[in-house]
């Protein structure tokens, strides 16, 4: 039987505080979109006021983690999950400055005519959701093997991203009077990309996490 | 009688200990159950301790580190008067406990050092059973009303010092049939009995093995609930893990005392940061 250790509630905190961030990270990107897909200004005002939240939850991590390292001597599992932690923690903190980007683009857009074409973003973003969502949970499993399922999900979202960015250049110039909206969207798709790239980064932590094991940069990182 | 070697251990190097504030930098307090001003310690013409000022809030765990001879053991030692049983020592200064200073003339010492219980490095249990080794003190203390209250008390103590469930099937049995873990928490134990308010440490668990070590160290932790304790430790890690505040020694002096986590992320003094990084000591 695993005995209790003085570790053990800080361990448990550190982890209950990560799922958090992940979850208002995960808000955040579903929230912006919406206010893309709904024209809803507020919404995405919202969205911009809630980032310093998100700020502000980065800096209690990264003291908790501090804390832990300098107190209480993590070892083995335990060090690589509070190492884990202490990378996941900033690239949760740019997934929702992103989501801030996309909210900043929707006001923009909502300032201009109703726009038909939205192309295939809401899609993306969805399946960036999706990851993002399954990312965290297998982190808090310790899913190695659901980690490198969502590693490959990124291809998808890649993707989805090549065929915007082609319909959205074709719409520029067949439509150069409102080329400016398309840009607008270019710039969202790219967001979301990049929101893909950083679950991916995640998924390798979590690999390292269990597995003690660095898959990134490696061609074979993919299951 | 006690005999102390008193040989000046090996010090850093002098630039090292030139760099040490005058006066020692310790962060904002709680209202204190000790309180210590001025205090200077000798061991006949051995100047020990130099001009200790140091305030021990109620019910936190007060950690203290330095190199081997800094004074830390000799210090604790002057919070129960335990320093008493050495021959030629002298104390100048005030030791406050709860308002009262213990070295005022008339202190009951006996009644004091109920108040303010020790466990040692070594565990020293009496060569009795384990019920009687912490029967013992409430019985010459007259704590208890009867059998009863005393069986009471013993249960209360063992489980306090997280021993009664390992035990409670051989309280008659000899206390030397413990491991070394066990005779150290039924020392706990019997410090415990007495009803302390205050419970000093010397190097606990350094006789111990790990499982041992954690074992002590969760007890500390669960411990503060209810008693402030006083730990002398020469395992940083273990200072870092347990305790809420961390007071730092060097050659007699108290150089820096601040919360815990200060002192492990970024402690004031150059000279504290050095000994904890292991620079030297």
């Amino acid at each position: 039987m695993e005995e209790h250790r003085l570790i053990d509630r800080r361990l448990d905190e550190l982890r209950t505080m990560i799922i958090n961030m992940g979850n208002e990270a995960r808000e955040a990107v579903d929230r912006a979109m919406k206010s893309i897909v709904d024209r809803d200004s507020d919404l995405a005002a919202e969205v911009l006021a809630h980032d310093a939240a998100i700020n502000d939850l980065e800096l209690e991590m990264d003291r908790e983690v501090i804390e832990i390292f300098a107190l209480l001597q993590p070892t083995a599992r335990d060090l690589r999950f509070v190492v884990a932690v202490a990378k996941i923690t900033p690239i949760l903190e740019r997934i929702a400055d992103h989501a801030g980007n996309i909210a900043s683009a929707a006001i923009e857009l909502n300032n201009e005519p109703q726009q038909d074409k939205y192309v295939d973003l809401p899609r993306m973003a969805e399946r960036a959701s999706e990851m993002l969502a399954k990312a965290i949970d297998a982190f808090n499993q310790g899913d190695a093997g659901l980690a490198r399922h969502i590693i490959a999900m990124d291809q998808e979202i890649d993707s989805i991203y090549h065929k915007i960015v082609r319909e959205l250049m074709h719409n520029m110039r067949s439509e150069p009077a409102t080329s400016i909206r398309f840009m607008q969207l270019l710039f969202v798709a790219k967001h979301i990309e990049r929101i893909g790239d950083y679950v991916t980064d995640i998924c390798e932590l979590t690999v390292y996490m269990i597995e003690a094991e660095f898959i990134k940069h490696r061609f074979d990182s993919t299951p | 009688m006690l005999e102390m070697n008193t040989d000046e251990k090996v010090a850093p190097n002098q630039d090292q200990f030139e760099s040490a504030p005058e006066k020692a930098t310790t962060g904002p307090l709680p209202e204190a159950t000790v309180s210590v001003r001025n205090l200077n310690f000798y061991y006949g013409k051995t100047h020990a301790l130099h001009d200790i000022s140091l305030d021990i809030p109620p019910r936190e765990v007060m950690a203290f580190i330095g190199p081997s001879g800094c004074g830390k053991s000799t210090f604790l030692r002057t919070l129960n008067r335990m320093n008493d049983t050495i021959l030629g020592t002298r104390l100048d200064g005030t030791v406050l406990i709860d308002g009262h200073d213990i070295y005022s003339p008339g202190t009951d010492v006996v009644s004091l050092r109920r108040k303010v219980g020790m466990v040692f490095q070594k565990s020293n249990p009496f060569p009795k059973s384990i019920f009687e080794n912490v029967a013992y003190g409430i019985r010459i203390n007259r704590m208890a009303s009867g059998n009863a209250d005393l069986q009471e008390r013993v249960e209360r103590a063992l489980r306090n010092a997280a021993l009664w469930d390992e035990v409670k099937d051989r309280l008659k049995a000899s206390a030397f049939g413990l491991s070394g873990g066990q005779q150290q928490r039924l020392c706990i134990a019997r410090a415990l009995a007495v009803e302390p308010e205050v419970v000093l440490m010397d190097e606990p668990a350094s006789a111990l093995d790990p499982s041992a070590t954690q074992k002590i160290e969760e007890l500390i932790v669960e411990l503060k609930k209810d008693y402030t304790i006083v730990i002398v430790t020469h395992n940083m890690q273990q200072a870092a893990r347990v305790s809420d505040r961390t007071s730092f020694f060097l050659l007699g002096k108290l150089i820096e005392s601040n919360p815990t986590t200060k002192m492990f992320t970024s402690p004031v003094e150059k000279i504290t940061e050095d000994y904890i990084t292991g620079r030297f000591g």
